[in-house]
C-alpha cells in the first residue's frame, strides 16, 4: 500500500475516532430467571442498551409505546442504540410479568 | 352455549383443584414428576393447536408455549439427573394427565374460532391452576434447594403464560 494512502486511512480513522461523542455508552442490563436487572436505567440518546438473555428461553424487550422490539434468543444478546429522550416502559412479549424501564435523556 | 362452556371450564378447575389437594405430602421425586408432567400437558396441548389453530397470535402462541415448556423440561431432566433423583409417578400427576387427555378430546372436536377460544381459555386456567400448586403446595413442599429454584423460575414461566395468555384471550373478543 502507498504511504500516501496509509497516511489517508489513519487520518480517516482518528476522524472516526473523534466523531464518536465521548459520553456514548454501553449499558449493559441482564435478563436472568425472567428478572430483567436493574429493572430502571437511566441513560443518554446516542447510549446503545445492551441485553444479556442468560435464561434458555427466549425473550424480547419491547416498548409499550412500540418505539422498539429486539428480539433476545436464549443466551444471546440484543442491542438497541438510543435515538430519542423519554421514559420508556418496556416488557417481554413472551413473558409480559417482566417489565422495567428506561429514563432516556437527551 | 356459552353457560355450558362456564360451566365446563369451572368444572374444570375444580377438578383441577382436587388433583391437587389429594396429595399432603409430596417427596422431592413426585414433585419433579408433576412439574414436568404440567409441562408435558402444556406441549401436548400446543403441539394440537399447532395444527387445529386458525388465528394467528393462537398458532404463535402454541410455538411459544413448546419451545418454552421443551427448554425448561430438559432444564429439568438435567437437574434431576445431577441431583440423581428419579421423577416418581404419583396420584396428583396421574390425575392431571388424566383431565388433560380428556380436555384434548373434548377440543379435538372444536374447530376453527371456536377452537381457538377454547384453546387459549383452557391456557389461562391451566397455567392457573398450576401457579396456585406451584405457589401454595409444590415450591413450600420442596426440600432441595436447586429443585425449589427451578420451580420459582418455573413458577414465574407460567405466570408470564398465563398473562401472555389473557392478553391473545383478549385480543380474541
Amino acid at each position: 500500500m502507498q504511504p500516501r494512502y496509509l497516511r489517508l486511512m489513519v487520518a480517516v480513522l482518528a476522524f472516526g475516532a473523534l466523531a464518536i461523542p465521548a459520553h456514548a455508552a454501553t449499558i449493559q442490563i441482564v435478563m436472568e430467571n425472567l428478572v430483567i436487572s436493574p429493572a430502571e436505567v437511566s441513560a443518554k440518546v446516542g447510549d446503545t442498551i445492551e441485553w444479556v438473555n442468560k435464561d434458555v428461553l427466549a425473550h424480547t424487550a419491547t416498548a409499550n409505546n412500540g418505539d422498539f422490539d429486539v428480539m433476545l434468543p436464549p443466551k444471546k444478546t440484543g442491542t438497541l442504540v438510543l435515538k430519542k429522550a423519554g421514559n420508556i416502559d418496556y416488557y417481554c412479549r413472551f413473558h409480559p410479568n417482566m417489565k422495567a424501564k428506561l429514563k432516556v435523556e437527551p | 352455549m356459552f353457560v355450558r362452556l362456564a360451566a365446563a371450564l369451572a368444572a374444570m378447575t375444580l377438578m383441577s383443584g382436587a388433583a391437587f389437594a389429594e396429595s399432603p405430602k409430596l417427596t422431592d421425586p413426585q414433585i419433579a414428576h408433576i412439574a414436568y408432567t404440567a409441562g408435558v400437558i402444556d406441549i401436548n396441548a400446543a403441539k394440537q393447536a399447532q395444527a387445529k389453530a386458525s388465528n394467528k397470535d393462537v398458532k404463535a402462541f402454541a410455538d411459544d408455549m413448546v419451545r418454552d415448556h421443551e427448554a425448561v423440561n430438559k432444564q429439568a431432566l438435567d437437574l434431576v439427573k445431577k441431583l440423581n433423583v428419579k421423577p416418581e409417578d404419583n396420584d396428583t400427576s396421574k390425575a392431571l394427565s388424566k383431565q388433560a387427555a380428556d380436555k384434548l378430546a373434548e377440543l379435538s372436536k372444536l374447530s376453527g374460532a371456536a377452537y381457538d377460544k377454547a384453546y387459549v381459555a383452557n391456557e389461562v386456567a391451566f397455567h392457573k391452576t398450576v401457579d396456585n400448586a406451584l405457589e401454595k403446595q409444590l415450591i413450600p413442599s420442596a426440600s432441595n434447594a436447586e429443585l425449589k429454584g427451578l420451580l420459582q423460575t418455573g413458577l414465574k414461566i407460567f405466570q408470564g403464560h398465563e398473562q401472555h395468555a389473557e392478553h391473545v384471550a383478549a385480543e380474541l373478543k
